[in-house]
């Protein structure tokens, strides 16, 4: 995929925008520089080695990415040197010096902020408060909720959205918006090192493009930026350099971004070659009895005047920007908020609206789009989150099966290379990438016969997608009908047998996937009135 | 529990390789077996190292009546029927605490426990229930009780009150109806069945002791073995999940409130069998009670996490005090202060939390070396 950032997007707001740096550039930098060395930097968690000696150099202004697959280390690295964790050996040093942060506070206080990969936003602040938690602008002891709310609006309006209100509950933003903040928050301190965890997992097409300008605006001032992504093309557009790490340990370090053969770096990762490819559509129309139809749903602000359907063993692709109401309408469709008209159909048998265990009796499965608010028991067993929704069938006469459910908890982690295996350890203690196998895993078990998928493979690494996008096509084979949400446009395309494209909450195109191709479906997605007379 | 009908065969999982082996019984046991993860594996281990803390505490207010009153405790059988006492003073609110500890451990909170003693109490005693006999009397508190509890619960999932304000006004509004049931005054149980329970012994225990480990013991199995006790950690821990995992969220916190309102129905009948009589003001203060002792005992007040026995614990730590502060001659006002006491200390070592205080101990570690 390819991000390129929009020019025709940054409309009119661009005119608001202030010339001042978004970030005072620290005078003393100098380029090239090297900024930041960690040697044999060790991290062990009760159980886990986290960290087994990591080499990591990173220059100012340069964009250093950080490769490895899911629980490689990539966050725990990160959140050493944000002073989250202490390592148990090696040494960081910033800046020439020796450093060891006692908490984040210090780290920031020494230059360098993080965007953490999960959300930690306090969801009863503003937006502006937010922003500037914990280093509030003050004067006699006041905080300048003007200056703030000013500084605030003048950095959302450099990353391209002016129209988050600096006043807004944070807890009432899309998951995108959220995104938004919390880069917000690294760009309101003044930094040297910006780290981004996973920045664009949450952000559709067109704002990575967003968030590719602002990072080289900020290296072209002399910051150096860490980025992780699991998304190999957004490394080659925007890092220069790549360190690679696996089960802890630096694999690789410095490769040049652009030149390194994905091959090389696949490899380095993951010890192995994967071939980053969709498993083969079926020769034959795989598609049986129509299972789920959805006639003219809506809900005011959201989406309107939705109509679709799916069939058995059929694979449904909606592409569409966030907030183009794709996760509201599948929410919908689950019952998890109520249409306020048009109505859903399962087999035929209309669904009580706004109810999720209609829908669930019914034989539907949503893996929801926000894995720690919507999903998981963060303190409970991984074993006991792959099953929440079947716990029930595993018990006999209420009584639950314990034994039973780890081994089939078992079977789901095998499948989806979940690390590590052992599935009674908490889901708090998994890196991002296995919490969401565990989202997506709850659903595989049972017999769900039509699954909903919002972004399924958020912070899913590469090998492990390729056996999410099978075990999915498999699920087809079988006759399960899949509805598939998702930002990243190939996938789409490449998994999904129709693809129906939305923009502003409304249905503008719908084909065989085969008939699409990126370009097209990104003009659709973000076009204007040109398409407006396209055949829906 | 509605879903209790056996399906065939759920690991014939959709989407799994098809070839999946059947479930070895051999390898999870060597799962089990796996060494050096024991203290997490599951939400056992957390809660045991606590419970284990607990005793410690009970261990020391022991050696502190045995300091203070060393001519008592060198009488083997004055010991022996002291812990009768102490475990006889905690039998009724322990009961009321085990329905307490599942509505927190869900997200709510009770207040009107007391209250719905009071009314289960008043109106299984009055002239006309006890023409019915013991049978009527016990069927009548357990049928208030659980009246009581679902309306909290229909008012909280359904009303969509807080819990806190719902059962807040149910306390004030039960001990009013049970004090205009009552007139004020206060009913003599006749039964002699009833005031029987208070003072029957088996093999030398009270029977209340006995009625207490039970409830204890179902609520254990209930919380740990059930899928009532799944869901109840699930729509507490987090109940958006919760509903989009297809968990009937209300209706399991209709269920919650109702438990414990069934809870308190049985500690009324052990409350007026002890005192043979009831009144609108009986189980006063009960709410605190029952509130503190599963708190100390570990449970999250904002849900998700807690235990039966941690509760239990905590039961038996505040009857102790009183205990030590009777045969010490102390009075209650003192008894109280020590009680809040402890309730601060317990819930501030809940704030620093288990993990950051390791992390908080490795970092000492880290910065000596
Ligand atoms: N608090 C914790 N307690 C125990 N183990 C942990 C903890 N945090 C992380 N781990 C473990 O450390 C390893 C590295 O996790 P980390 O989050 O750094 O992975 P990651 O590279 O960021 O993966 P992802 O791509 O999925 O985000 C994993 O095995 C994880 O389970
Ligand atoms: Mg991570």
């Amino acid at each position: 995929m390819s991000a390129t950032s929009e020019p025709g997007r940054m409309n009119s707001e661009e005119a608001d925008v202030t010339n001042e740096p978004l970030v005072e550039a620290p005078a003393d930098t100098v380029a090239g520089e090297v900024v930041l060395r960690l040697t044999d930097v060790v991290k062990t968690f009760p159980g886990v080695r986290a960290l087994d000696g990591v080499q990591l150099e990173v220059r100012a202004g340069e964009v250093h990415c950080l490769l490895g697959q899911n629980g490689a280390g990539k966050s725990t690295l990160i959140k050493v040197l944000a002073g989250v964790h202490r390592p148990d050996s090696g040494e960081v040093v910033w800046r020439g010096e020796p450093a060891a942060f006692a908490n984040p506070q210090a780290a920031m206080r020494a230059g360098i902020a993080t965007i953490y990969q999960e959300l930690d936003l306090v969801e009863d602040l503003s937006v502006a408060e937010n922003a500037f938690l914990g280093h509030e602008p003050r004067r006699l002891g006041f905080v300048r909720r003007g200056h703030m709310a000013r500084r605030t609006r003048q950095i959302l309006a450099r990353l391209g959205h002016p129209e988050i209100p600096p006043g807004r509950l944070v807890r009432h933003l899309p998951a995108a918006g959220k995104q938004i903040v919390s880069m917000a928050r690294a760009l309101s301190h003044e930094a040297r090192l910006i780290i981004m965890d996973e920045p664009s997992a949450v952000l559709a097409h067109d704002e990575v493009g967003n968030l590719f300008r602002i990072i080289r605006e900020l290296t072209a001032q002399g910051i150096a930026v860490i980025y992780i992504s699991h998304r190999l093309e957004e490394i080659r557009e925007i890092g220069d350099r790549v360190t690679v790490l696996k089960d802890g340990r630096t694999t690789a370090a410095n490769l040049p971004a652009r030149e390194t053969p994905t091959r090389d770096l696949v490899s380095r990762m993951t010890g192995r070659t994967i071939e980053y490819v969709f498993p083969d559509r079926p020769a034959d129309d795989p598609a049986g009895a129509e299972l789920l139809r959805v006639e003219g749903l809506t809900r005011h602000g959201e989406f309107a005047d939705v109509s679709l359907d799916v069939r058995a063993g059929e694979i449904v692709g909606i592409a569409g920007l966030v907030g183009s109401g794709r996760s509201e309408l599948l929410e919908t469709i689950y019952g998890a908020r109520r249409a306020e008209a048009g109505t859903v159909r399962m087999g035929g048998r209309a669904l009580r609206p706004g109810s999720v265990g209609a829908a669930v009796k019914a034989g539907m499965g949503m893996a929801p789009e926000e894995r720690k608010s919507q999903a998981l028991l963060l303190g409970e067993p991984i074993y006991r989150n792959v099953t929440l929704a079947t716990f029930g069938r595993y018990a006999r006469l209420g009584f639950t099966d314990a034994g039973r459910e780890r081994a089939a908890a078992d079977r789901i982690a095998a499948a989806l290379e979940l690390r590590p295996r052992d599935v009674r350890r908490p889901v708090r203690t998994l890196s991002g990438g296995n919490q969401q196998k565990v989202v997506v895993g709850r659903w595989l078990l049972g017999d769900t016969r039509l699954l909903l998928l919002d972004e399924p493979t958020r912070g899913v690494d590469v090998g492990a997608r390729a056996e999410l996008y099978q075990v999915i096509r498999e699920l087809a084979a079988r006759g399960v009908g899949v509805l598939l949400v998702s930002s990243e446009v190939p996938e789409v395309l490449g998994l999904a047998d129709r693809v129906l494209v939305m923009r502003e909450g409304r249905v503008v195109r719908e084909a065989p996937a085969g008939e699409l191709d990126e370009n097209t479906v990104l003009d659709l997605v973000m076009a204007g009135s040109l398409m407006e007379g396209a055949p829906a | 529990m509605s879903d209790t009908t056996p399906t065939a065969a759920p690991e014939r999982a959709a989407g799994l390789p098809a070839q999946s082996p059947p479930v070895d019984p051999a390898e999870t046991a060597k799962a089990d077996a796996r060494p050096g993860l024991s203290w997490w594996s599951g939400d056992r281990g957390e809660g045991a190292k606590r419970n284990l803390g607990l005793l410690a505490t009970l261990v020391v207010l022991v050696v502190i009546g045995i300091l203070t009153r060393p001519d008592l405790y060198g009488d083997a059988s004055w010991v022996w029927g002291n812990t009768l006492t102490i475990l006889k003073l905690a039998s009724v609110v322990g009961v009321v605490t085990v329905g307490m500890t599942f509505v927190i451990i869900g997200g709510g909170i009770d207040l009107s426990v007391g209250a719905i003693v009071a009314i289960a109490g008043v109106w299984s005693t009055t002239l006309a229930t006890q023409s019915y006999g013991a049978g009527g009397m016990i069927f009548s508190a357990l049928t208030v009780g659980l009246a009581v509890g679902v309306i909290n619960g229909l008012l909280i999932s359904y009303g969509r009150l807080v819990p806190f304000i719902a059962t807040l006004a149910m306390m004030v509004a039960a001990r009013g109806l049970a004090a205009e049931i009552s007139d004020k005054q206060t009913q003599v149980s006749n039964e002699s069945f009833i005031n029987g329970i208070a003072t029957t012994k088996l093999l030398g225990i009270p029977l209340l002791v006995y009625i207490l480990a039970a409830v204890v013991a179902a609520g254990w199995v209930l919380l740990n073995r059930t899928t009532f006790g799944r869901r109840t950690v699930a729509v507490g821990g987090n109940p958006e999940a919760a509903r989009l995992a297809g968990i009937d969220v209300r209706r399991h916190t209709v269920l919650l409130y109702a438990l414990s309102g069934l809870c308190c129905g049985i500690a009324a009948i052990m409350l007026t069998a002890q005192a043979t009589s009831a009144q609108a003001a009986m189980a006063n203060l009960y709410e605190l009670d029952a509130i503190a002792a599963a708190i100390i005992g570990g449970t999250l007040l904002s849900g998700g996490r807690g235990t039966i026995i941690g509760s239990l614990l905590g039961v038996i730590i505040f009857s102790t005090i009183t205990n030590l502060f009777a045969i010490n001659g102390l009075s209650t006002e003192a008894q109280n202060m020590v009680k809040g006491g402890i309730i601060v200390v317990a819930v501030l070592v809940q704030q620093v939390q288990f993990r950051s205080l390791t992390q908080f101990l490795a970092r000492n570690r880290a910065t000596t070396t």
